[in-house]
């Protein structure tokens, strides 16, 4: 069986740095036209793939994000849908899919059974938004024994003692937060997040991704100049697919047209 | 954390990584400010000269000789502003002063909360803003007339269902962003730690007075308690103090429609999951995306519930049980006549179960109804719902 841990571990030890992890909703705007944006992103050059599995009350997510999740949920995604998509997606390709998501999906479902679930379908990696270092043991421990990458994030505010914590759990690669604030575009790179990119950086060989508010690829380029493994792009994916909504086939060569700018 | 931060299994920190800074100076300033002589001090100044404590436990002549036993209200609704809802928001106010932040956030449902917050805001000289669904804005244009007055901004939120639940969601988004001068002001015992705790021990000064009171007047403890539940503040502000006297406590969900329809009774009609930072009772469908949840009560109208409850329905300590809309209603008006009081909706939930059970106590016994709010914030709403029932006033 495919091991998750690995898989990201394989591809970051063979692309050159910074990887791309691109991020969509899973099922936004409907089940068949996200399947045809993830193969997008993929043949465009991500290297990794984050889906979100969306949930009613996104706290960490801004209003872009907060709309795809509905347009996915009025569109009946759901944590069995999105098993479907990954399973019908990794049929024909071997590229790592991360699942970003909120506790209380992973819960319900029964926290053993959503990783075994998840392991089966495909998924290498799990990151959980309103999951702390605090209360990741239950779901770091599933992870472990069904070889998902359990992504753990950190973020400026990070004490020195906790980030320690969370390193020792980390795997696959480490999620850091670039701004104090929710999800969504914004412009430059603040000083406070790629001082942590280094602290970070110090302390572990695990890979260090930056995320929420990058969306040009001059910010790409920073991240590059800071020495960043891998930078993740959500939003600005995202509000493509939401201007494109009445015109599937244009969203998608939009979202793949841009895919291309942040690579080069 | 320094402290535990759950209450048996339930309550926690589900919150993103950004706030946890946050939450430890919080509960550091829990922990090292507030029991201070200095705090209690100031904040026993305003919540006796400014907000009116202690509030009258008044003996129910009218209601007793009806119910055939002796009932007693415990009076937050002769708190300043109205409600139970100050005891929080100016003790929450005060230790965000004490810890140096300059600006109040705040959600509000039915706007008790928002205009608590208003005015522990002006009270203290602290800007305030106050996420309130627009949905809610439209229905309680009372309230944020009232906020604005008071130098408050209401920020109308337009995520997901506009109402209270996404009123919080757009709180926290904002504090994530915030937390270096900003204090989110969390209106009841739900929250990450170490917020129910927190608002619990802010709270209790309720169930403090009424011990006090009742020993006073009757020489003896209660023989039950009843409180409405919608976060649960003013319940386990009032349970605290009794959790281990032999005392019956009962906590009253809003009922809504009846259980097999629309309603807000977390505890009584759902099932353990994680919503706004903490493990309890939440209203939730198969795949565990939160339900929406109906009250005829706005202040009830929250389909989550404070963790402590949770524990204290697993262990028994609390009963736990629902009255309908139409119930409530009853007993809102039933209150006005029978005593000259009129109660908040969500108050009146609580009298309509001992208007329930108080015929099946012995006429010794006592009973006492925690009067969370007074019901003027409800009138013209009622008036509407007597006219859709065809019933005159």
């Amino acid at each position: 069986m495919r091991n998750g841990k690995e898989q990201i571990e394989a591809v970051f030890a063979a692309k050159k740095k910074p990887l791309l992890v691109a991020f969509t909703v899973a099922g936004d705007p409907d089940y068949k036209t996200s399947l045809r944006i993830i193969q997008e992103m993929a043949a465009a050059g991500a290297d990794i793939i984050e889906l979100g599995l969306p949930f009613s009350d996104p706290v960490a997510d801004g209003p872009v994000i907060q709309r795809a999740d509905l347009r996915a949920m009025d569109a009946g995604m759901n944590t069995d849908r999105l098993l479907d998509l990954v399973q019908e997606f990794r049929a024909e390709s071997k590229i790592p899919i991360v699942i970003l998501t909120y506790a209380n999906l992973i819960m319900r479902r029964g926290i053993s059974k959503f990783y075994a679930d998840a392991a089966a379908a495909g998924i290498d990696g799990v990151v959980i938004a309103d999951v702390p270092f605090e209360e990741s043991e239950p779901f770091t421990k599933a992870a472990e024994e069904t070889g998902i990458a359990p992504i753990m994030m950190v973020s400026p505010t990070t004490s020195d003692e906790r980030l320690a914590g969370i390193l020792a759990k980390a795997a696959g690669f480490i999620y850091l937060v670039a701004v104090m604030g929710v999800t969504g575009a914004r412009t430059g790179v603040e000083q406070a997040a790629v001082d942590l990119l280094t602290r970070v950086q110090k302390q572990t060989s695990v890979p260090v991704a930056p995320g929420f508010g990058i969306s040009t690829p001059d910010q790409v380029k920073e991240w590059a100049g800071h020495g960043a493994d891998a930078v993740i792009v959500g939003s600005a994916i995202v509000k493509r697919i939401e201007e494109y909504i009445g015109d599937p086939d244009a969203g998608i060569v939009a979202v793949g047209e841009y895919i291309r700018t942040l690579k080069t | 954390m320094k402290l535990q931060t759950r209450f048996g299994e339930y309550g926690g920190c589900y919150v993103p990584e950004t706030l946890i800074a946050a939450l430890e100076e919080l509960e550091d300033a829990y922990l090292h400010i507030l029991p201070t002589r200095k705090f209690q001090d100031e904040l026993k100044l305003f919540m006796t000269d400014f907000a009116g404590r202690e509030t009258p436990l008044s003996f129910c002549k009218n209601m007793s000789e009806d119910l055939g036993c002796k009932v007693y209200l415990k009076r937050e609704d002769l708190l300043h502003s109205g409600a139970h809802k100050l005891n929080n928001a100016m003790g929450q106010a005060l230790l965000a002063k004490f810890m140096g932040k300059k600006r109040l956030i705040a959600e509000t449902g039915a706007g008790q909360h928002g205009v608590a917050t208003a005015i522990a805001g002006a009270a203290l000289g602290m800007s305030v803003d106050v996420f309130m669904g627009e949905v809610d804005v439209k229905r309680q244009a009372l309230n944020v007339a009232r906020m604005n007055m008071m130098g408050a901004r209401v920020i109308p939120v337009t995520s997901g269902t506009k109402t209270l639940k996404d009123a919080i969601n757009e709180a926290m988004r904002d504090w994530v962003a915030t937390v270096g001068d900003t204090h989110y002001l969390i209106g009841t015992v739900v929250g990450p730690h170490p917020f129910p705790l927190l608002v619990r021990d802010l709270q209790s000064v309720i169930g403090t007075e009424t011990r006090k009171q009742i020993l006073e007047k009757e020489g003896r403890l209660p023989k039950v308690i009843i409180a409405c539940i919608g976060g649960g503040s003013n319940a386990i502000g009032m349970f605290h103090p009794f959790v281990s006297d032999n005392v019956t406590l009962i906590g009253v969900e809003a009922g809504g429609e009846g259980l097999d329809g629309k309603h807000g009774a977390t505890l009584c009609g759902g099932s353990p999951g994680v919503l706004h930072g903490n493990f309890s009772y939440i209203l939730q469908d198969s795949y565990g995306q939160i339900q929406e949840s109906h009250s005829v009560s706005a202040g009830l109208d929250y389909p989550g519930v404070g963790p402590e409850h949770s524990m204290h329905k697993d262990s028994g300590r609390v009963t736990y049980t629902s009255v309908t809309d139409d119930e409530a209603l009853d007993a809102f008006l039933y209150l006005s006549r029978k005593e000259g009081i009129i109660p908040a909706l969500e108050s009146s939930h609580a009298v309509a179960h001992a208007i329930k059970i108080g015929p099946t106590l012995k006429e010794d016994d006592i009973l006492v109804i925690n009067l969370s709010g007074r019901g003027d914030k409800d009138v013209a709403q009622v008036i509407d719902l007597m006219q859709q029932k065809g019933v005159a006033l």
